[in-house]
């Protein structure tokens, strides 16, 4: 046991430091960007505001003429109490209301897409590799691949136009009808249901192969080894060795997969969110872009960024559990 | 193998001839495209026009024409690719040849900062940088490959550090060899099929990612790219119109272009391990043999 905690404290220094670097490029990348951040940042306000309010702008945002060291002590003692700045386009809001605002909406589209891809392509990837060379087997891969060469964001906008413009089965955006109220009312709940159905679809489509694919290797190796051989012998059903002999272990390198995807479906879910209108991190990102909110942006960059982080750390810890091995 | 041994490999290869004849036409279309279309800027109809004898990709929403911004976009979205493959694999050779060479310390602090970058999300990462920069090519070029790098670093990194074990490396460090000729003669040459590989999927990733950021508006908007033909559409609202041509063609360009890079993959896979060549020989000779019960068929003559 000792040993698994000291992986473990491992693990988190490693993130640790990742953080930390993740944290200070934040910081480093205005300041050594040509020309003066606080120009750039306020060049849309210009001849709106006086050269007072610029000014007090600047102590907002923590860019001084002080040593680069006293500013970033400033940065991360502000960071520490959560403190990120102020939205510029939702100006005075601050980022970390903002964020806080999509991050709901986002982790249940992710998650939910996520979860769904994951189960849907390991047990294709089981079926695949117990009927190797078989319709399942010969004829996704190829198909997968095809539609892994069209761009992500573009599978989603063909989607959302066929399906909600041409078709008219989906809405085309945000996140629940219009007249409904957020909390615990079925028309609500239905409505967000209905409206994540087709992100979440293209999400769970573009991710499958990955899963899929993953799977079928490690349960190839599986299941040519001397104990599936012995339960086949043994007499055992066939379903029973499929699922509790060989799906179970051969799920185990696909977990750790799962905290390396985290990062992906993150990425991949901002573009979805910005097709669809939906109002999580990515659209706030794509307003944040839009309306040249560097604040924002950069505080979008680290909650995703630490929520990676530690979606990777917490799958470390589930992969400790569920593989023995590791434990010794 | 060197480079003109692999490119002739490559061109007898069935799959690779194919992808190359694919990749082959769109440089082609990149450097002389332009000619046979008017100029891309010019607004030469109604917006959002369907496909017609005159257009034949439609109109977008500016009422410029479809199919010259496409060609002309071709130019710069192939240019950026290209080049940021190129450098990606670059700069992860010389950090993962360090590391996988050295090992040690250098390795340990090398392989800290390539899982570093690795596990940092790549997107909102790549959106920040373009933001602060000044928009245009250059900087889609710098971010890719800020962000891109460590995949690669790490895979050369292990072919390095597996290669520096053999004996035929080993024993050209008894005899003396300096560790520069070690590593240009001895290591290089037998990582280039693995490298020609990293550079196709580094391009194939480019492409995509850059493609992605410009959607995004994080481009320069006023040139004409795939990336920024896609962000006007949706700026122009294509979706709610219904005007399809005005991204559907771009979409294509991407994934045959990207469908045509993983043919030539798989040629340089089947090339650098023959195996898999021979292996789906067998694997078809087999099936017309296929046995019901499951026993092991028997080819008459074998494979040739």
């Amino acid at each position: 046991m000792n040993r698994s905690i000291e992986y473990l404290l491992r693990r988190l220094g490693f993130y640790t430091l990742a953080a930390w670097i993740a944290v200070t490029l934040n910081f480093l990348i205005p300041r050594l960007m040509p020309g003066d951040p606080a120009q750039i940042m306020f060049a849309r306000f210009k001849g709106e505001m006086s050269p007072e309010s610029i000014g007090a702008l600047r102590e907002t945002f923590g860019i001084s003429d002080a040593p680069l060291w006293g500013q970033y002590f400033t940065y991360l003692k502000h960071l520490l109490r959560g403190d990120m700045g102020i939205s510029v386009s939702n100006f005075p809001e601050p980022v970390i209301n903002v964020i806080a605002s999509g991050l709901l909406w986002s982790i249940f589209l992710a998650g939910s897409a996520l979860v769904i891809s994951f189960f849907i392509g390991t047990s294709l990837g089981a079926l695949a590799a117990w009927r190797r060379g078989g319709f399942l087997d010969s004829v996704t891969p190829p198909l997968l691949a095809l539609l892994g060469a069209f761009p992500y964001f573009w599978m989603a906008m063909l989607t959302l136009f066929v399906f909600g413009f041409g078709l008219g089965w989906f809405p085309l955006w945000h996140a629940y009808p219009e007249g409904t109220s957020p909390g615990f009312n079925l028309p609500f709940l239905f409505g967000a249901l209905y409206h994540a159905t087709l992100p979440a679809a293209t999400m769970v489509i573009a991710s499958l192969g990955g899963w899929m694919l993953a799977m079928r290797n490690t349960m190839v190796g599986i299941l040519g080894s001397d104990y599936i051989t012995y339960a086949r012998a043994r007499g055992l059903p066939p379903r029973q060795v499929l699922i509790r002999y060989a799906a179970r272990n051969a799920l185990l390198p696909n977990i750790t997969g799962f905290g390396m995807a985290l990062g992906f479906v993150l990425g991949g879910a901002l573009l979805t969110e910005i097709i669809f209108s939906y109002p999580g991190q990515g659209y706030l990102l794509l307003q944040a872009v839009r309306a040249q909110d560097y604040p924002l942006m950069q505080g979008l960059f680290l909650t995703i960024t630490l929520a990676v982080l530690g979606a990777n750390w917490l799958v470390d810890i589930a992969t400790l559990i569920l593989d023995p091995r590791t434990r010794r | 193998m060197n480079i003109r041994q692999l490119f002739s490999h490559l061109l007898v290869n069935r799959k690779a001839r194919l992808g190359l004849c694919i990749v082959g036409f769109f440089v082609l279309v990149s450097l002389a495209g332009q000619w046979f279309v008017p100029d891309p800027t010019d607004f030469v109809a109604m917006p959002h026009q369907p496909p017609s004898a005159e257009h034949w990709l439609g109109t977008t929403g500016q009422g410029q024409d479809v199919l010259a911004q496409t060609v002309a976009g071709t130019r710069t979205t192939l240019m950026v690719g290209f080049a940021a493959g190129f450098l990606v694999v670059l700069i992860g050779a010389v950090i993962g040849g360090v590391a996988g060479y050295l090992g040690g310390r250098t390795d340990d602090l090398l392989s800290l900062l390539i899982n570093v970058f690795m596990i940092m999300p790549g997107l909102p990462l790549m959106v920040v940088l373009a933001a602060w920069l000044p928009p245009g090519p250059l900087t889609i070029l710098a971010v890719l490959v800020l962000t891109g790098w460590a995949w690669n670093a790490r895979v050369l990194r292990a072919q390095t550090l597996s290669l520096s074990q053999r004996d035929f490396v080993l024993a050209a460090k008894v005899s003396g060899e300096s560790p520069l000729r070690i590593v240009s003669a001895e290591i290089l040459p037998n990582m280039l099929s693995l490298m020609t590989s990293s550079f196709i999927g580094a391009t194939i990733y480019a492409i995509g990612a850059q493609v992605g950021l410009e959607f995004l508006g994080l481009g320069d908007i006023s040139k004409v790219t795939w990336g920024t033909n896609l962000y006007w559409a949706s700026n122009d609202s294509a979706l709610l119109l219904g005007s399809w041509w005005t991204f559907v063609p771009t979409g294509f360009c991407i994934a045959l272009l990207g469908f045509g890079l993983t043919l030539v993959n798989f040629g340089v896979d089947e090339i650098a391990n023959p195996r898999l060549a021979t292996e789906s020989l067998w694997v078809r000779k087999l099936k017309k043999h296929a046995t019901v019960d499951g026993s092991t068929p028997v080819v008459k003559g074998g494979v040739a």
